[in-house]
């Protein structure tokens, strides 16, 4: 095999871009060899194969030039899997190195080897890292630190029989914070990958030189001891209030990491002290959380979506800040639609008549996305706050009066969830009315009807308004086909003398000329209810509706607790539990692909020659996409088509099976708000069966009618729908 | 954590690729360029694919990229590129394509330096400069030199050598402020707030322990439970009366006693040697503007906007602002604009729809207006301007916008030399906006 490959490397052509390499590898002059090497690598970044040259750079990895001795290391590391047999000729100048006076240099040499991911490399591993664990210069053991964990990654079984766990161990008593943080990180991460290994318990020993190492590392080892300090369960409550005490001063470090990891110990931890010390250190968290809203904009945002799950544990905290929140003009608009989000959240009466003025300013911009969020915010503020209801409604007039399209649109919309709060406003019925003709989108007209509807008895011309609807009756959205047959059916019982002839003809043209069976049933239901008796049908219909409480969305309390736990990390950006958009376990296209392949077994048993066809175009699918498939993120030789994944517009043969893709753009983005819907959807799923689809949601749409019609679920359906087949196309 | 960094031209060229675990593949380069950087629809720093997250900044005209599996930690995945940003700024000046391109084996040994199987190490630039350099550290450099670097780099003190000489010491202490301010179109402060920071070049001799004061009465957390230092007194504005300014919150360079701040309010540390950053602070109290504007846009009709902009210096009449810069939106269908100034030049800058007001010099007290005329073209679908807000920036010395002082810095050193203390003061516009009516 070896002599083979040496041959065919050797029998390239003589010249090209890699002839010239191969010249340059052996040329006698150390200069032009280091020059070849860094074009080497020039070209393996550009994505060209240049792993026939192993040879050549391998020769090239005895020198005293520690910048030339990196470049050949970073090679080996991108190559070793394509050339595993020449490893072994590199194997003797890592054992050299890893003795080399310099610390750099044994360093790098143990910390290259972890990274060469051949199992011949791993019989060679043990008497380095043996030694390089008990170095003498921390800089070596902290580098050999990790290379356990490294090591673990390749050979579990060998690293456990070397005893390496347990010098892992040990080491987290350094003298060394560094060398203690690597060591809670590779310990944290053999946990993880193995938990029978129990690798990482947390004694009240280790507990201890945690905390010592935690105020002199450097900041990314904090990170990590807080981290482990989080999830660790404290014994009783006097541990956790001494946890709380050494981390709170965390929160005055310049590193943002460094101070959520801080907030998300002392948060966890303080569940368990007594109430008014919890409270003096929420008071504490405070100021440093909105400092955070001072960073980059990037991790502005991972903090804003942080923020934004602990105001929903502790709505008080922030209360004082609004300001804080304001959007600059020049946000980006992800920061700009959790700004307000959070606006929302803090609202209260005393920071509401500011908070209402800026919302009236971010109506007038031009983003349409952001001004739809800010008119929707000055509705859910009405809701939230009764004595600030009046100032809203009179802002929201104000904006239907600038006449721009979507920002009355919406505006009608919020406002049809202010009627369902609060009685009293019907005054302002006449102005909404006026601007009937610049609907164009069900939602609103939908709103717009269903106040018609359900005031006909205030509305005068509440007739005219629903005769001129049913005139266009076959032409309008089905969502707002409903609403309309709602409403005259609601103004015929309120005012039947005048409304007679309207209701018979909006029924006939929902049953006869229609051919929607929502439309239909609902027409076929109220048709029976009018002629059996009217008051039955009044009880029915003009029945009193629960007044709705809040219009802000907010996590489910079980999903609340979860992702509280995950502080900081990815979870919280997307407010989802990891398991769901990270496509693994259950609903994860490896375990699909396993459940087809089962099909196909069971099928196999009962009828052999059906199964053969069908296998044949499944076994077909996955190995061409093996090879051509770009996006075959986690293709790993080792487990081969069961994580494809496709792009979402790239049809390959195989949607109907697993591998569609799951795309979780960032929640904010787009439809603020939507991605509550999408989880009650993976949850309203439960664990058993699977989430309803897409096509099934819009039958769920059509019965919730809009009687119901704006719990948030039903507000932009399209939308809706949208997100929900992308992360439902799995099924 | 980080199983790759890769960096992306704008065009979505692969610059860098660097994984650090077996599950980061070449292949994801051409994912990321597909998905992000040629799909403009795509408004978030964050994707996740599969299991695969890309976590993206941008800088210059690079994409600084971290791939990830599982549920990592977003903000230390953010805070690192921020980081690589920082080095990258600070080993070539610009860090840009051009650097990357010219520079690729320093940035992979960089990456190779700070990064390990995926989690960060030491991202200390000076520690990083003095093994990590342009011209390549040469193993002929000394054992005792390199263990020295590698005791350092990972010691308690791993941000200072301990042999450092100075013939004379010296500390120069900047305090750095942005002052931000929104102001409505009426006039009144919707939101004011300074982020300071203290910048500190220390050429001090040994091990020195600094202790560092200010004249501000540290209200974290809760007033009652200031150690001893804080005597509770009474209201805000007696504080202030008192000059001593209120600090909503503080951050610290790693260098500090967190603890030691934390019980005692004391600010102390042995500094890194050269130039770092000691403190970022917040302040919302008692803000002191340094310029009022008061500006009248006036649409009069389609095809004219009428502006009067009156910017008035409100500092001492011995300081003066440098570079003040008045940036004052236009309509996107601006054809013509006619302007004159009491002081300084005025331009319109097409491209930005800006006009833009510059005043080299602009001393305390005084007052300058700009009045022009903007004419229109005439477009055939009317689109509502949205009328961004004036924006302002300046630099001004010798004046704090939040009254923050620097009450002493004393240095406690072995060899008890003396050394000399410099402090200087500049205010700078942060995001300085005026809406306009």
């Amino acid at each position: 095999m070896a002599v083979n490959r040496i041959r065919g490397a050797f029998a390239v052509p003589r010249k090209g871009e890699t002839f010239e390499l191969r010249a340059g590898l052996v040329s006698q002059y150390a200069y032009e060899r280091k020059e070849a090497i860094q074009k080497t690598i020039m070209s393996m970044t550009l994505g060209k194969d240049v792993s026939a040259l192993f040879p050549d750079v391998l020769k090239n990895i005895a020198t005293q030039d520690l910048d030339q001795k990196k470049l050949v290391y970073l090679y080996l590391m991108n190559y070793a899997k394509s050339h595993p047999d020449l490893c072994i000729l590199a194997v003797n100048t890592f054992v050299q190195d890893s003795e080399d006076p310099n610390p750099l240099v044994r360093a790098l040499a143990i910390r290259t080897m972890g990274c060469i991911r051949v199992d011949k490399m791993v019989d060679y591993m043990e008497e380095p890292l043996r030694k390089t664990l008990r170095d003498e210069s921390p800089y070596v053991r902290k580098t050999a630190v990790l290379c356990v964990a490294k090591l673990f990654d390749l050979s579990p079984a060998m690293c456990i029989e070397n005893g390496f766990l347990e010098i892992l161990q040990e080491l987290v008593g350094d003298p060394n914070p560094m060398v203690v943080a690597n060591s809670v990180t590779a310990l944290v991460e053999i946990e993880e990958a193995a938990p029978e290994t129990k690798a990482f318990t947390i004694s009240p020993a280790t507990l201890k030189k945690m905390m010592l190492a935690l105020n002199e590392c450097t900041e990314w080892g904090r990170i990590t001891i807080l981290t482990s300090l989080a999830d660790y369960k404290a014994a009783d409550v006097k541990e956790s209030e001494h946890i709380c005490e050494r981390v709170a001063p965390q929160f005055q470090h310049a590193n943002p990491a460094v101070v959520l990891a801080a907030v998300k110990a002392v948060f966890l931890h303080m569940r368990f002290v007594n109430q008014e010390l919890s409270k003096s250190y929420l008071r504490k968290m405070a100021p440093p959380l909105v400092t955070l809203v001072s960073a980059q904009p990037e991790v502005q945002y991972v903090a804003l979506r942080n923020i934004d799950l602990l105001l929903q544990k502790q709505p008080d905290i922030l209360s004082k800040e609004m300001r804080v929140f304001f959007c600059k003009y020049n946000d980006p608009p992800y920061l700009k639609l959790q700004k307000l989000e959070i606006m929302v959240r803090i609202a209260n009466e005393k920071n509401v008549d500011q908070m209402l003025a800026e919302l009236k300013e971010y109506a007038m911009e031009v983003d349409m996305d952001f001004v739809r969020r800010a008119v929707k915010a000055i509705g859910q503020v009405a809701i939230k706050i009764e004595s600030a209801s009046e100032k809203c409604v009179n802002t929201l007039l104000d904006l239907i009066a600038t006449k721009v399209g979507y920002v009355v649109q919406e505006a009608i919309v919020v406002i049809k969830d202010i009627f369902r709060k609060y009685p009293g406003y019907e005054g302002i019925i006449p102005t909404l009315c006026q601007c009937i003709d610049d609907l164009d989108e069900p939602t609103a007209r939908g709103s717009l009807i269903w106040i018609v509807g359900e005031y006909a008895d205030k509305i005068s011309n509440a007739g005219e308004i629903l005769t001129e609807f049913v005139k266009g009756f076959n032409e309008e959205f089905t969502q707002t086909q409903l609403q309309i047959l709602t409403a005259v059916v609601k103004l015929f019982l309120k005012k039947p003398d005048e409304s007679q002839g309207l209701v018979q003809k909006v029924l006939q043209a929902a049953t006869a000329e229609n051919d929607n069976p929502d439309i239909r049933d609902r027409a076929y239901v109220y048709w029976r209810l009018l002629s059996s008796d009217p008051e039955i049908t009044k009880n029915v219909v003009l029945s009193d509706k629960p007044p709705i409480t809040s219009t802000i969305q907010s996590l489910p309390p079980a999903l609340l607790d979860t992702l509280i736990n995950e502080l900081s990390t990815l979870a919280s950006v997307y407010h989802k539990p990891p398991e769901t958009f990270l496509g693994q376990g259950r609903f994860g296209a490896e375990a699909m692909q396993k459940a087809a392949i089962e099909e196909q077994k069971e099928l196999a048993l009962e009828n052999p020659i059906a199964a053969d066809a069908a296998a044949a175009a499944v076994a077909g699918g996955p190995q061409q996409n093996n090879m051509e498939n770009l996006l075959d993120i986690d293709f790993d030789g080792a487990a081969p088509a069961s994580m494809v994944k496709q792009p979402a517009g790239g049809a390959s043969g195989l949607e109907g099976l697993a591998g569609t893709p799951q795309r979780v753009a960032s929640p904010a983005v787009g439809q603020a708000g939507n991605n509550m819907d999408d989880l009650m959807g993976l949850f309203g799923g439960g664990d058993s069966a699977p989430p309803p689809s897409g096509g099934a949601n819009d039958l769920m749409n059509g019965f919730s009618g809009l009687d119901m019609g704006s719990s948030p679920a039903q507000q932009q359906p399209a939308k809706k729908t949208a997100t929900n087949d992308d992360i439902l196309g799995l099924f | 954590m980080i199983s790759g960094i890769l960096l992306f031209n704008q065009k979505g060229e692969n610059l860098i690729f660097r994984s650090f675990r077996s599950d980061c593949r070449p292949r994801l380069a051409d994912i990321f360029r597909i998905q992000v950087i040629s799909n403009v629809s795509v408004r978030s720093p964050i994707l996740t694919l599969g299991s695969t997250t890309f976590s993206h900044i941008r800088h210059e005209n690079i994409y600084l990229v971290a791939v990830t599996k599982g549920n990592a930690n977003a903000a230390v995945i953010f805070e690192f590129l921020e980081r690589v940003r920082g080095l990258g700024k600070a080993y070539f000046g610009k860090f840009d394509e051009e650097a990357v391109k010219n520079n690729f084996v320093l940035v992979y040994e960089l990456l190779d330096e700070i990064l390990d199987f995926g989690y960060p190490q030491n991202t200390e630039t000076e520690t990083l400069k003095m093994y990590i350099t342009t011209e390549g550290v040469k193993s002929e450099r000394g054992i005792e030199d390199t263990s020295k670097i590698t005791m350092q780099a990972t010691g308690a003190l791993s941000w200072r050598r301990s042999d450092i000489k100075y013939r004379k010491n010296e500390a120069f202490v900047d305090v750095i402020e942005d002052v931000n301010l929104l102001m409505s179109a009426t006039g009144t402060v919707l939101r004011a707030d300074v982020n300071g920071q203290i910048v500190m070049r220390a050429y001090l001799s040994g091990t020195p322990e600094c202790k560092f004061g200010l004249n501000d009465r540290l209200t974290l957390g809760d007033t009652d439970t200031i150690g001893p230092s804080g005597n509770r007194a009474g209201t805000k504005a007696t504080r202030a009366a008192a000059g001593t300014v209120a600090l909503e919150d503080c951050q610290f360079h790693q260098c500090v006693k967190l603890g030691k701040f934390d019980a005692d309010r004391i600010i102390s540390f042995v500094p890194p040697d050269g130039e770092f950053e000691l403190m970022r602070y917040r302040a919302t109290e008692n803000i002191n503007l340094p310029f009022k504007v008061h500006a009248i846009v006036n649409e009069v009709n389609k095809t004219q906007v009428d502006y009067s902009i009156a910017i008035k210096a409100n500092y001492g009449t011995k300081l003066f602002a440098t570079n003040v810069v008045i940036r004052i939106p236009t309509p996107l269908n601006t054809a013509r604009i006619s302007e004159r100034v009491s002081q300084g030049k005025a331009k319109y800058e097409p491209e930005a729809n800006n006009i833009i007001w510059k005043i080299q010099r602009f001393s305390g007290q005084s007052e300058y207006v700009l009045n022009a005329e903007a004419t229109l073209t005439s477009m055939t679908n009317q689109k509502v301007w949205s009328r961004p807000p004036i924006g302002l920036s300046f630099s001004l010395l010798m004046f704090t916008s939040s009254g923050l002082l620097v009450r002493y810095l004393k240095v406690f050193e072995k060899g008890n030399y003396s050394s000399v203390k410099w402090v200087r003061y500049m205010t700078r516009a942060g995001h300085y906006e005026i809406r306009s009516a």
